[in-house]
């Protein structure tokens, strides 16, 4: 001791020595050493839940940064939003990169949770990991519904309605979910703050720790392998995850940022018109591309199947899929026993299929005017 | 001696468990209540004066008022008559607006279409629009709950 470090590597040593004297780290050293990745021809999927972290790291970032000038209140936060974008010095960009890296960040996250489904890798023993990563895919919604409404534009404002009216078909309880989520019978100023508040503060705590126990329980169980390989029988190779696998990871991470920032630059996010709850409807109306499946299904459910009303129809229809999702790694019983089980291929095929189609024609379907 | 044992730490654990879960219920629900929001403070409104005066609106057209704190539509028939009714759809809440050329209530959501006595024709809606009456005093519209 006493003798100052010569050169940089000296005194990443020094510092290290110093942890080491005091920490055990050796638990972390050799989970670093000897993590690796299995190769084969379906790895491609694994870079994507690292995609999504990254691009959550980004909302991260913007999120606080946008924070700073925003004002939730319905008479200020139009005008706030509008003042980031035109007099904060690269306001436009930082608004601009929040609103597409969100939306990057749903698709990378559905990319994930689609190809984790078709690799069967929920089977056991990583159906809490699946678990996680449902509420967490849960989550991202809630995130991009509720920030959706915070410019207080009009498009915002009606899909908010619309929305939060979704949550009142829900047969005993709706009328007082609707209540809870709105902050009183209407959308209104009351609406803004608890979706404020939900948007930064509920949601990330949530997050922190339910991605905390994701990323723990993937590092603990390390990657799966598709049971089509496994049941080849060969020997799979593997790559260390130190550096090979993350110099990989990187390289995703650095595409979607280029990806990112010529979205942002090229195709800034708009504002649109502020809210005006005395205007009617306008036409063209659509909420997030994300929810386009369900808004179109909403249209083209009759107003009555039987005694029911339609969009209650469709409202437990969602609310089924999503459960039967949520449970997939406890229903497909046979994946469980090593066995093939195209019925759940086909399932999933289904749904895909359907959100696609539905997706595709809420954008290209003639809406009536 | 073993049986009592068990049997007092079996208590005590009881004890112990009702001990916190009442104290859960006891802090969870003033936040839930919390959570409720007030009713609103607005009184009901049974009817509006809108701002336009008789003459200002032509026919086959229509407007959106304030009643309360909900928007309302005011309806010139092409045949010249004046109808009201709530501007929230029975869809899922968006608000309508008049169509001029197709001389019906229309709501952009989802694609509703209501006829000009405020009936639910097409799309999704299930029910009517709630009818207002309407009363013309000289030079002011009144709107009136309860058609």
């Amino acid at each position: 001791m006493g003798r100052l470090p010569g050169s940089w590597a000296e005194l990443v040593k020094a510092v290290d020595a110093w942890v080491e004297e005091r920490i055990d780290l050796t638990g972390i050293r050799d989970l670093i050493r000897h993590k690796v990745v299995p190769v084969h021809r379906h790895s491609i999927w694994y870079y994507f839940g690292g995609m999504t972290l990254f691009l959550f790291i980004i909302q991260v970032c913007t999120g606080i940064l946008l924070l700073l000038y925003y004002r939730p209140s319905a008479e200020q936060a139009f005008e706030s939003v509008q003042f980031i974008m035109t007099e904060v010095q690269f306001g436009w960009l930082i608004r601009s990169i929040h609103s597409w890296s969100a939306n990057l960040m749903i698709a990378t996250l559905m990319i994930h949770l689609f190809s984790v489904y078709f690799t069967r890798a929920y089977r056991k023993p990583r159906e809490l990991t699946w678990i996680s990563g449902m509420l967490l895919f849960g989550i991202a919604l809630t995130f991009g519904f509720s920030g959706y409404l915070l410019p207080w534009n009009t498009l915002a404002y009606f899909a908010t309605k619309v929305g939060t009216d979704v949550a009142g078909q829900v047969p005993v309880v709706g009328h007082l979910m609707t209540r809870i989520l709105r902050g009183g019978e209407d959308v209104t100023g009351a609406t803004l703050s608890r979706f404020y508040g939900i948007h930064v503060a509920v949601l990330p705590l949530l997050t922190t720790g339910i991605l905390s126990l994701h990323l723990f329980l993937v590092q603990k169980q390390g990657m799966s392998v598709p049971p089509e390989i496994e049941r080849d029988g060969r020997p799979i190779p593997t790559m260390p995850f130190v550096p090979d696998f993350l110099l990989r990871d990187l390289v995703g991470w650095l595409s979607a940022l280029a990806v990112l920032g010529a979205l942002a630059a090229y195709f800034p996010w708009e504002l649109g018109v502020k809210a005006d709850p005395f205007a009617p409807a306008p036409a063209g109306i659509r909420p997030e591309w994300y929810f386009m499946y369900m808004f179109q299904t909403l249209k083209y459910l009759p107003s009555k199947i039987g005694p029911i009303d339609g969009e209650v129809v469709g409202v437990l229809g969602f609310g089924l899929g999503g459960l039967f999702l949520f449970l997939v790694p406890f229903l497909d019983r046979k994946t469980a026993q090593g066995e093939k089980s195209p019925l759940f291929f086909w399932i999933g095929a289904g749904i895909v299929t359907y959100i696609v189609v539905l997706s595709v024609l809420g954008y290209v379907a003639p809406g009536g005017k | 001696m073993e049986t009592l044992a068990s049997s007092r730490r079996g208590f005590v654990n009881w004890l112990l468990g009702t001990g916190f879960g009442a104290m859960a219920v006891w802090m969870l629900y003033p936040v839930i209540r919390y959570l409720i929001p007030p009713k609103s403070g607005e009184p009901s409104v049974a009817n509006v004066t809108v701002p336009w005066k008789p003459a200002e609106i032509k026919a086959n057209s229509g407007r959106i008022f304030r009643f309360g704190s909900q928007p309302g539509i005011l309806v010139k028939t092409p045949a010249g008559e004046l109808r009201a009714f709530t501007a929230v759809c029975t869809h899922l809440n968006c608000t309508v607006q008049y169509r001029e050329e197709k001389q019906d209530i229309w709501c952009a959501c989802h694609n509703g279409v209501y006829d000009l006595n405020g009936k639910n024709v097409s799309g999704p809606p299930p029910r009517p629009l709630e009818p207002y009456k309407v009363y013309v005093k000289g030079d002011e519209i009144v709107v009136s709950k309860g058609a």
